[in-house]
């Protein structure tokens, strides 16, 4: 669908840390913030979004591309810093869009902006403590393991992935030990998020795979009773990258509420 | 010579084929396994063990500590040399040691360790380890700062220890308003630490750094004199020579009164031996942020089932022919302990004894022979060789208690 979508990568300084940036598209601005295991760097979704927007598509610190801070220490401090890099990048009102753990971060942003983003979209997002089940403890199986975890079906996890190579173990290992140095305890979620939700004024998207096997789904019922203008999809045969799995129904229905007036 | 008896204290009364089965003995194998009628009497075995290993000889308990793992069952190495503390009298409690960065309170580490210090009458040598990687786990605690932690924590311990109270502590990973323990210890200026070590260079760089005794954990005889060389490297930096008194050592070593039964006995040693002693998951005993990020890129393949362990599996034969295992009647053992030491020169050395299933009988066989048989004979052998432990020579705590340290050139600004 998107063949030739041009990418323009950068690297922005923040708090004194070189950031990744890649962006693409015109029109209004939408950040998207990737999973816990980092970002492919071109996804179907990706472009998708580029047609229609300018997206923005960061690497988290630590993450990816992007310097370590040292002394990161909270999934809040990532928030603050990509407030910092809109309000360097002159963005006032972007659609926030947060896959999973970005979708932690989205939320943070969420509810410091005094009008809200534009638009928040969480899909499959961490940063709540579930009622009921847990969120999947990656410290206890290997890289593959839990990045096949996020997939409906293992089909499409090879699509994306192919034979895994050695760079990308490496990079879902530095993955890893970020969210050990940020997420560790409580593990991927916040124990205030919840009782801050109810000032974000804009209005929001919650999106689940029908088969999330990362964070349960009643983390996103949670999300959207807290949220005081959200609503609830499920997206069918997907796991937790519903981004991944199924880009194209994503971005439909991502970049239809985002474009809604 | 300082020569000490070493047990891992394994939870032997489980059932060992649902563990194999299940992959895994260790961080995730469940608990439901463990029973704790035989975890009574095996403790009391034990205990019992220690307390008789003083009365054949032995000078120094090793003890250490292990979580969510039938290998291991001392959960808490303060336990065991409390009670060594008040029901011996001469033998030194060693602890190889203390995991720090799992303490949320170092300074309540540091009262326990100076109350035992104090009922022991000054026998407490206090080492310091950063715990397995799945020790983090089983604690909550992130191996991401593991390091840190285990400085940061080196270092209130021993401001708890040594500067008069009440302070400050104002640290990266540890907060405290109020520093001021009412129970300090008898050793002065503190007692003695040494740590222990299998594999990281950073360890054995900062070890030698201190000045404190690095304790290389039944590794093979050429690494072990690599450890030594990068130690003596880094002592030289800090201005003075180490030597044997810097150097310990732990062996598994079986002694018995036949061939026979000591074989069957030392085959023990590799009783349900996996990546880290116990079987476990790659990532449970290196989870990220853990190891060395030198061996980042080995460590991932192997972490996925593409590559074999960088520490390798090797065979009992192996292990016996490389001399990390040693068994024998003490006739046929003496000589090959005095091979070691010609090599490795330490002059701390713990005797790993038993393992796994050997009985409460053989093990205490074992133990009086290494106490009135191979002990004297590796002291006499640690003379001749002039391998003199920290304690004959009174040798500098820490670096910083040293009289003999070269003037070291001011750092270019």
């Amino acid at each position: 669908m998107a063949a030739g979508t041009v990418w323009n990568n950068s690297e922005v300084e923040i708090a004194g840390v070189k950031l990744h940036l890649e962006r693409a598209g015109s029109g209004r601005p939408v950040l998207v913030l990737h999973h816990d295991i980092g970002s492919p760097e071109r996804l179907d979704f990706y472009d998708a979004l580029a047609n229609r927007f300018d997206v923005l598509v960061p690497h988290h610190p630590g993450y990816g591309k992007s310097e370590r801070p040292q002394w990161l220490r909270s999934v809040r401090d990532v928030a603050v810093m990509y407030q910092w890099l809109l309000s360097d990048l002159g963005i006032d009102r972007p659609a926030i869009v947060g896959l999973g753990f970005g979708g932690w971060i989205a939320a943070e942003m969420a509810t410091m902006m005094p009008n809200g983003p534009h638009r928040l979209v969480l899909v499959g997002a961490m940063g709540l403590k579930p009622p009921d089940g847990d969120i999947f403890d990656q410290a206890i199986v290997s890289y593959i393991d839990y990045a096949a975890a996020g997939f409906h079906d293992p089909a499409a996890f090879a699509r994306v992935y192919g034979d895994v190579t050695t760079d990308q173990l490496v990079d879902w290992d530095l993955c890893r030990e970020m969210c050990f140095r940020i997420a560790w305890k409580p593990y991927m979620y916040s124990q205030t998020l919840p009782h801050l939700l109810g000032g974000v004024k804009a209005p929001a998207l919650i999106v689940w795979g029908d088969n999330d096997k990362i964070v349960p789904r009643s983390a996103g019922e949670l999300y959207a009773a807290a949220l005081p203008k959200a609503r609830f999809e499920t997206v069918h045969a997907a796991g937790h990258c519903v981004d991944m799995e199924q880009p194209e129904t994503l971005a439909r229905l991502v970049g239809g509420f985002i474009a809604e007036n | 010579m300082h020569v000490m008896y070493f047990t891992e204290q394994p939870m032997s009364a489980y059932p060992a084929d649902i563990g194999l089965e299940f992959g895994a003995t260790a961080l995730m194998f469940s608990n439901k396994y463990y029973d704790p009628v035989a975890g009574s009497r095996l403790y009391n075995e034990y205990l019992e063990q220690y307390i008789y290993a003083e009365e054949m000889g032995v000078e120094g308990f090793m003890l250490n500590e292990h979580h969510n793992a039938p290998f291991c069952m001392q959960s808490k190495c303060n336990i065991f040399a409390a009670i060594l503390a008040a029901v011996t009298k001469k033998a030194k409690i060693v602890l190889l040691g203390n995991p720090l960065p799992l303490a949320e309170n170092p300074v309540r580490l540091a009262e326990e360790l100076a109350m035992i210090d104090m009922i022991s009458k000054g026998r407490l040598v206090s080492g310091f380890v950063r715990g397995g990687g799945q020790e983090q786990l089983a604690n909550g605690i992130s191996p991401a700062y593991n390091r840190e932690r285990f400085e940061e924590a080196h270092d209130l311990i021993v401001a708890a220890w040594t500067r008069e109270g009440p302070f400050r502590w104002e640290g990266t990973h540890y907060q405290h308003r109020v520093v001021n323990p009412w129970a300090v210890p008898l050793q002065k200026p503190y007692p003695r630490v040494w740590i222990p070590g299998v594999l990281s260079k950073e360890t054995i760089i900062w070890a030698a750094k201190q000045r404190y005794p690095y304790i290389a954990l039944n590794t093979s005889i050429e690494a072990t004199k690599s450890i030594w060389k990068l130690y003596d490297e880094v002592a030289r930096e800090m201005g003075y020579e180490a030597g044997p008194q810097n150097r310990g050592y732990l062996q598994q070593v079986h002694v018995s009164d036949s061939e026979e039964k000591a074989e069957k006995n030392a085959r023990q040693f590799l009783w349900m031996q996996g990546e880290f002693t116990g079987l476990a998951h790659p990532v449970w005993s290196n989870p990220s942020g853990y190891f060395s990020p030198e061996f980042r890129r080995q460590f991932v393949e192997f972490a996925v089932g593409r590559a074999e362990s960088p520490r390798g599996r090797p065979t009992f034969e192996k292990q016996v022919a490389d001399g990390r295992v040693i068994y024998g009647t003490p006739d046929t053992v003496i000589p090959k302990l005095r091979h070691v030491l010609e090599e490795t020169r330490p002059s701390i050395y713990g005797l790993w004894g038993n393992d796994g299933n050997v009985s409460n009988e053989d093990a205490r066989t074992c133990i009086r022979l290494l106490g009135q048989e191979v002990m004297p004979a590796m002291r006499e052998y640690g003379k001749q060789l002039g391998l003199t432990d920290p304690f004959e020579i009174d040798a500098p705590v820490h670096l910083r208690y040293s009289t003999d340290v070269k003037q070291m050139p001011q750092a270019a600004e």
